[in-house]
C-alpha cells in the first residue's frame, strides 16, 4: 500500500523537480477566442528565460494565468513541484513569484519609497491590531524594511527619488521601479512584461545589468516578454517562442534567430 | 462671575486643551502645561464675554460639529483611505443611533406602552450601548462588503445606497423594532446626574459639592466634554492604523488594486478590514447622535442629512487626512448653520419674489451646499488640508 | 488521447484517491482529503451551473414560482397576482426606460451616473410647466389627457437631455479633461443629483402635483381579474415605441455606431477619429430624454414629488446590473424584471418594501452572476 501512495509522488517529482516553473496543456479561452492554446513549456531555475512571439500569441495571457490574475480553464502550473493553478494572485506571490505590468502599475500618489516599502510579506503591522499593541515590534520592523529598501533603491540608483511620488516618475523610471518592487519581496522567480519598453537606451543598459547580477549573484529565475530582438539575444538563454497561443519552438537565442517557423510566425503575424 | 460659570468653563476648555497641546508648536511637556492654561484662559474668556444664550448656541454647535466629525473621520477609512465609494453613510448613522438606544433606553411600561413599541430596551450603560452600536454597524458592513467587495467600486456605491434606503424603510416601517413612524423617546443621557440636584450616588461628596451649582440645562456642556473625548479617542487610533503598514496597504489598494494584490496582499479581506472599521466608527456616531438627541425618528437620516453633507464635508476638509475630516466637519456644519441664518435674513427678499418661496428657503441650503461639493471637486479636489506627501510613519525615530 | 477518463493520464493525486484499497492511516487520509476535494468541485459545479444564464433566468422564474407558492396561504393575494403581473410590466417599462439611458451613459462614460434618477424628475416637471402653459385641450379618449400632454410630453424629453448636456458640460467635461478619477465622476454626479433636486423643491415645493385633476375614466376589465386603465396601454405604447426609436438609432445610425464603438473601446474610438465629445453629447442627449419621458410616464401613473425620481434609482441600479451594466437590451430585460417582481412582491410583503425586493434581487445577481444576464464571463 505505501508503495501505491508514493510511488506517483515519486514520478510526480521525477520529470518538473529540474523545473521551477512548469507549465502544462494550458488553455484559456475568451468569448470564443482562443488566447492560449494548449501551452506546455518549463523554466530551469536561475535562467533568463525569454519568451517571445508576434502581437496576439498569447504571452501576457499567460503571465496573467501564472500569476493568478485568470482562471485556466484547462491545464495545470507547477512551481517547484507544487500544483499553483488558479491560485488568487497574493497567494502566487508567497510562493515566490512576483511579476511587473506590461503598463507600470505603480502607485501613484505614494512615494517611491511607500511603494517598496508595501511588498515585504510578513509584515506584523498590516495586522490591525499590531500597531496598537505591539508598536514597538511593528516600528522596528518598519526600521529594517526601510533601510532594505534603501538599500534596493541605492542598487537601482533611485535613492535621490526616494521622497518623489511614483506618478511623477518617468515611463522608464517606473519600468525599474516595478523591477525594484521585485526585489523587495527576495523571489524565486520574477516575470517581467516588456521590461524594455519604453526605456531610454542608458537606463536599458543598467536594467539589463541589473537582471543579469540578480540572476548569477542572487539566483533569481526571471521569465520575461520582450520585443527587442537585441536585448531578447543579449540577455536571454533560452528563448520560447509563442505563437497563436501555443509554443512553436523552444531553443538558444541562436537557434531561434535561425529557424524559419518563427521568422513565418512573425511575418504571418503581421500580414494577417 | 459665579461658580456655575466657572464649571462651564472648565468643560469648554477640555477641548480648547487639546487643542491647543496638538498644535502649540514646542516640546511636548511644554505643549501640554500651556496647552491647558490656554484652554482654561480661553474658556474662562469665552464664558465671561459672551452673552449665556449665544454661549449654549456654540456650545451644542460643537457637539453636532463634533458627531458628523466622526462620521467624517469614519467615512476618511472608507474613501480617504481605501478609495471604497460609501454613499449610504446614512444605513451605518441610522443603525448605530438605534443599536445605542434600544441598548440604553428601558422597555415601556403600563400606558407608555400602548403609544410606544420597541423590541428591547436593555438599559445598558452609555459605553455598552456605543459599543453594540459599533457591533452592529461592522456586521452590516461585513454582510454588504461579502457580494460587493470583489467587484468594481461601482457595485459598493450602488449597493450602499439601497441599503442606506433600506434600513431607513425597515425603522420607519416597522412598529415593533422601534416605534416605526413615530419618534424612540426617552434616549439616557450619560453623566446626566452630574447637572441634577442629588448628583450621581457614586461620586465623591467633595465633587458632588463643587458640581452642584450646575443646572440640568447645562447638561451639553458636559456632553461636549463627553463627544470631544470621543473625536479624539477616534482621531488617534486612526491616525495609528493609518500611517502604520496596514494603512500603506489600505492606500497602496486605493492607488493600484492588480499590483496590490502581486505583492502578495489579500485585497478583499483588506478592504473588508476598512469596510468595516470605518462603519463601526459610523455607528459609535450614530450613537452619539442619539444620545444627544434623546428621541431618534427614521426622517433624521435621509440621504442628504445623513450621507452627503458628510462626504461635503470630507472632500473639503481633505480626503485622506484626518485633521481634515474633522476640519471639514466643523467648517460644513458652520456653512450649514450660517445658511440658516442667511435663509432667515433673505426671507423679505424671497417673499418679494414669490409669496410661497419663504416657506421653502431650507432648500436653499441644500442647493448651497451641493454647489460648494461641485465647486471644490472642479476648483481645489484634494481640500483644505489634503493627503500629506510621507503618509507612513511609523518608524523608530 | 484527449480522453479525460483515460486512466494513464490521470494525475498522480487523482489515481490516489481513486485507489480503493484503505486501512492504513496514511490512504485514510488521502481518502477524507479526496472527498473534500470531491466537495469542493461540487460547490464550484454549483457555482458555475448558477452561472449559465438560461439557469439563472430559470431561477428568477423560480422565484416568482416561488412567491407564489407563497400565496397559497393567502388566497385574496394569488387571484391578485395576475392584475400586479400586468402592473408590473407598466411599472417595469418606466424602470426600463430609465434603465436603457442609464446603461448607456454608463457604458459611454464609464461612470454611474447617479443623478439619473432626477433627471427623470427634471422630465416631469418640465412636462408639467409646459401642460400648464399650453390650453388645457379636451381629453383624447379613452384617455383622459389630451393634445397638451403629448406635446409636453415630447417637449420634455430634449428639455431633460439638454439639462443632461448642461450638467455635463459644467461639471463632468472640466473633470474628464484633468484626467480625474470615475469616482470623483460619480461624486459629482450625486451632488449635481442634490443640486437639482433642490432646485426642483425651490420652485415646486415638496407638495404633491397631477398632470391631470378629477376623477380617472373607469378601469377597463381584463380576464382574471385584471382591471386596467386607459393610461397604463399608453405607458406601454410609448415604452415599444422609443425602444424601437433606440434600436434604430443604435444599430443603423453612424452616431448609433459611434457610440457603441465608444462604448466598446474608448482609446480605439479616439484613435480611429470618432469625435468623442461629441459621442457623449448624443449621449447625454439620449440618456436625458429616455429618463425625461421615464419621469412623465411615472408622473402619469401616480403622482409628481420632488423625489420620485431618486426613489427610483435603486431600482433602475437593479436592473442595469441585472441586465449587465453598459448594455442597453440588457437594461430593457432587466427594468421588466424588476418591475414584475416589484409588484408581485407587494401581494405578499409590505408595499413599501417594494426598493427592498429590487435591492435583494441586485445582491442576489451580484454574488451569483456579477457581470449579469447578458455579460460574458471571465475578464
Amino acid at each position: 500500500m505505501q508503495v501505491v501512495a508514493s510511488e506517483p509522488q515519486k514520478s510526480k517529482s521525477g520529470t518538473p523537480m529540474q523545473a521551477l516553473l512548469d507549465i502544462q496543456e494550458i488553455v484559456k479561452d475568451f468569448g470564443g477566442v482562443r488566447a492560449v492554446n494548449h501551452c506546455s513549456f518549463s523554466v530551469s531555475p536561475q535562467t533568463i528565460t525569454g519568451l517571445i512571439g508576434p502581437n496576439g500569441a498569447g504571452k501576457t495571457t499567460l503571465f496573467n494565468l501564472i500569476s493568478g490574475f485568470y482562471k485556466p480553464d484547462e491545464g495545470k502550473v507547477y512551481f517547484k513541484g507544487e500544483e499553483i493553478t488558479a491560485l488568487p494572485p497574493h497567494k502566487i506571490f508567497h510562493k515566490g513569484i512576483c511579476r511587473t505590468f506590461q503598463i507600470p502599475r505603480e502607485h501613484k500618489s505614494m512615494t517611491v519609497l511607500e511603494n517598496l516599502m508595501l511588498v515585504p510579506p510578513g509584515q506584523l503591522g498590516e495586522r490591525l491590531w499590531n500597531p496598537w499593541f505591539r508598536p514597538r515590534r511593528v516600528r522596528h520592523q518598519e526600521g529594517e524594511i526601510r533601510d532594505k529598501a534603501l538599500g534596493i533603491l541605492e542598487f537601482v540608483g533611485f535613492i535621490h527619488l526616494k521622497d518623489e511620488y511614483a506618478g511623477n516618475l518617468s515611463g522608464g523610471q517606473k519600468k525599474l521601479l516595478e523591477l525594484a518592487r521585485t526585489m523587495m519581496a527576495d523571489p524565486e522567480m520574477i516575470l517581467l512584461d516588456e521590461p524594455g519598453a519604453g526605456v531610454n537606451p542608458t537606463l536599458m543598459r543598467q536594467l539589463t545589468q541589473y537582471i543579469t547580477q540578480l540572476c548569477h549573484e542572487h539566483g533569481v529565475t526571471f521569465l520575461l516578454i520582450e520585443h527587442d530582438m537585441n536585448l531578447v539575444m543579449n540577455l536571454c538563454n533560452p528563448v520560447v517562442v509563442m505563437s497563436e497561443g501555443r509554443v512553436l519552438m523552444e531553443g538558444r537565442p541562436e537557434q531561434v534567430r535561425s529557424d524559419d517557423r518563427v521568422l513565418e510566425a512573425y511575418l504571418g503575424g503581421q500580414y494577417r | 462671575m459665579d461658580s456655575r460659570m466657572w464649571l462651564k468653563a472648565l468643560f469648554i476648555a477640555i477641548p480648547l486643551a487639546i487643542l491647543a497641546a496638538r498644535f502649540i508648536p514646542l516640546t511636548r511637556m511644554w505643549r501640554l502645561l500651556l496647552g491647558i492654561f490656554a484652554g482654561i484662559a480661553v474658556a474662562v474668556f469665552l464664558v465671561w464675554l459672551l452673552p449665556p444664550g449665544i454661549m449654549a448656541y456654540l456650545v451644542s454647535f460643537a457637539i453636532m460639529a463634533s458627531i458628523f466629525a466622526v462620521l467624517s473621520l469614519g467615512l476618511n477609512v472608507h474613501w480617504g483611505s481605501s478609495g471604497l465609494i460609501n454613499f449610504g453613510i446614512a444605513a451605518f448613522f441610522a443603525v448605530g443611533a438605534y443599536t445605542a438606544a434600544l441598548f440604553s433606553t428601558a422597555m415601556p411600561t403600563g400606558i407608555l406602552a400602548l403609544y410606544s413599541q420597541q423590541a428591547f430596551g436593555l438599559q445598558m450603560p452609555f459605553l455598552v450601548g456605543i459599543l453594540a452600536a459599533a457591533v452592529v454597524s461592522g456586521v452590516i458592513a461585513l454582510l454588504v462588503g461579502i457580494p460587493t467587495l470583489r467587484l468594481r467600486e461601482d457595485y459598493l456605491a450602488i449597493a450602499t445606497i439601497g441599503i442606506a434606503e433600506i434600513i431607513r424603510l425597515i425603522f420607519q416601517n416597522e412598529r415593533w423594532l422601534a416605534n416605526g413612524p413615530q419618534p424612540l423617546q426617552g434616549i439616557p443621557q450619560p453623566l446626566h446626574c452630574l447637572v441634577q440636584s442629588p448628583s450621581c450616588d457614586w461620586l465623591p461628596a467633595s465633587l458632588q459639592m463643587i458640581l452642584s451649582p450646575l443646572t440640568p440645562r447645562d447638561y451639553p456642556y458636559i456632553y461636549l466634554a463627553i463627544v470631544v473625548l470621543f473625536v479624539v479617542i477616534i482621531y488617534l487610533v486612526m491616525e495609528r492604523a493609518i500611517r502604520s503598514p496596514w494603512g500603506r496597504v489600505l492606500r497602496a489598494i486605493r492607488e493600484e488594486e492588480t499590483s496590490t494584490a502581486m505583492s502578495g496582499k489579500d485585497v478583499f479581506a483588506f478592504k473588508m478590514q476598512a469596510f468595516i472599521v470605518g462603519s463601526m466608527i459610523m455607528g459609535i456616531g450614530g450613537g452619539l447622535y442619539a444620545h444627544y438627541m434623546v428621541s431618534i425618528d427614521y426622517t433624521q437620516f435621509t440621504p442628504l442629512y445623513g450621507t452627503f453633507i458628510i462626504w461635503v464635508m470630507l472632500v473639503l476638509g481633505g480626503t485622506g487626512n484626518n485633521k481634515g475630516a474633522i476640519l471639514g466637519a466643523f467648517a460644513i456644519w458652520g456653512v450649514w448653520a450660517g445658511t440658516a441664518f442667511l435663509t432667515d435674513w433673505l426671507q423679505p427678499v424671497l417673499a418679494a419674489i414669490s409669496p410661497s418661496l419663504p416657506s421653502r428657503s431650507p432648500y436653499l441650503r441644500y442647493l448651497l451646499i451641493a454647489v460648494l461639493l461641485e465647486l471644490i471637486l472642479l476648483f481645489r479636489p484634494q481640500g483644505l488640508l489634503g493627503e500629506e506627501k510621507q503618509v507612513s510613519q511609523f518608524i523608530e525615530k | 488521447m484527449d480522453r479525460p477518463n483515460d486512466p494513464s493520464k490521470r494525475t498522480p493525486r487523482e489515481s490516489m484517491e481513486l485507489d480503493p484499497s484503505g486501512g492504513g492511516s496514511p490512504e485514510t487520509l488521502v481518502l477524507v482529503e479526496g472527498v473534500q476535494r470531491a466537495q469542493r468541485r461540487f460547490d464550484r459545479r454549483v457555482v458555475a451551473l448558477l452561472k449559465n444564464p438560461i439557469v439563472l433566468t430559470l431561477a428568477l422564474l423560480g422565484l416568482i414560482a416561488l412567491l407564489w407558492w407563497a400565496a397559497q396561504t393567502n388566497w385574496a393575494a394569488v387571484q391578485r397576482l395576475p392584475a400586479l403581473i400586468v402592473w408590473g410590466v407598466m411599472l417595469g417599462s418606466i424602470i426600463a426606460l430609465g434603465s436603457i439611458g442609464l446603461s448607456l451613459a454608463y457604458g459611454v462614460l464609464r461612470f454611474a451616473n447617479f443623478c439619473h434618477g432626477d433627471l427623470m424628475t427634471v422630465g416631469a416637471y418640465a412636462a408639467f410647466a409646459l401642460l400648464a402653459l399650453l390650453r388645457q385641450s379636451t381629453p383624447l379618449a379613452p384617455f383622459s389627457f389630451g393634445w397638451g400632454f403629448l406635446v409636453a410630453l415630447l417637449l420634455a424629453m430634449p428639455i431633460t437631455g439638454l439639462v443632461a448636456i448642461g450638467i455635463d458640460r459644467v461639471i463632468y467635461r472640466p473633470l474628464r479633461a484633468r484626467h480625474g478619477s470615475l469616482v470623483i465622476l460619480e461624486m459629482a454626479s450625486l451632488g449635481a443629483a442634490f443640486f437639482v433636486r433642490s432646485l426642483i423643491y425651490i420652485v415646486w415645493g415638496a407638495d404633491f402635483y397631477f398632470y391631470y385633476l378629477g376623477r380617472e375614466r373607469p378601469a377597463m376589465q381584463l380576464p382574471l381579474g385584471i382591471r386596467v386603465q386607459a393610461y397604463q396601454f399608453f405607458i406601454l405604447g410609448l415604452t415599444l415605441v422609443l425602444i424601437v426609436c433606440v434600436y434604430l438609432l443604435l444599430e443603423k445610425t453612424k452616431m448609433g455606431k459611434a457610440m457603441r464603438a465608444t462604448a466598446d473601446n474608448l482609446e480605439l474610438s479616439k484613435v480611429s477619429g470618432i469625435n468623442t465629445e461629441q459621442v457623449v453629447s448624443w449621449t447625454w442627449m439620449i440618456s436625458g430624454a429616455l429618463a425625461g419621458a421615464a419621469g412623465v410616464l411615472l408622473g402619469l401613473s401616480a403622482q409628481l414629488r420632488p423625489a420620485m425620481g431618486w426613489e427610483l434609482l435603486l431600482p433602475m441600479f437593479a436592473a442595469v446590473i441585472l441586465g449587465s451594466i453598459g448594455n442597453p437590451y440588457g437594461a430593457l430585460v432587466g427594468g421588466l424584471i424588476i418591475g414584475i417582481v416589484e409588484q408581485t412582491s407587494t401581494a405578499f410583503i409590505n408595499p413599501a418594501y417594494a426598493s427592498g425586493v429590487a435591492f435583494f434581487i441586485m445582491i442576489v445577481v451580484l454574488l451569483v452572476r456579477p457581470q449579469g444576464i447578458f455579460g460574458k464571463a471571465g475578464g
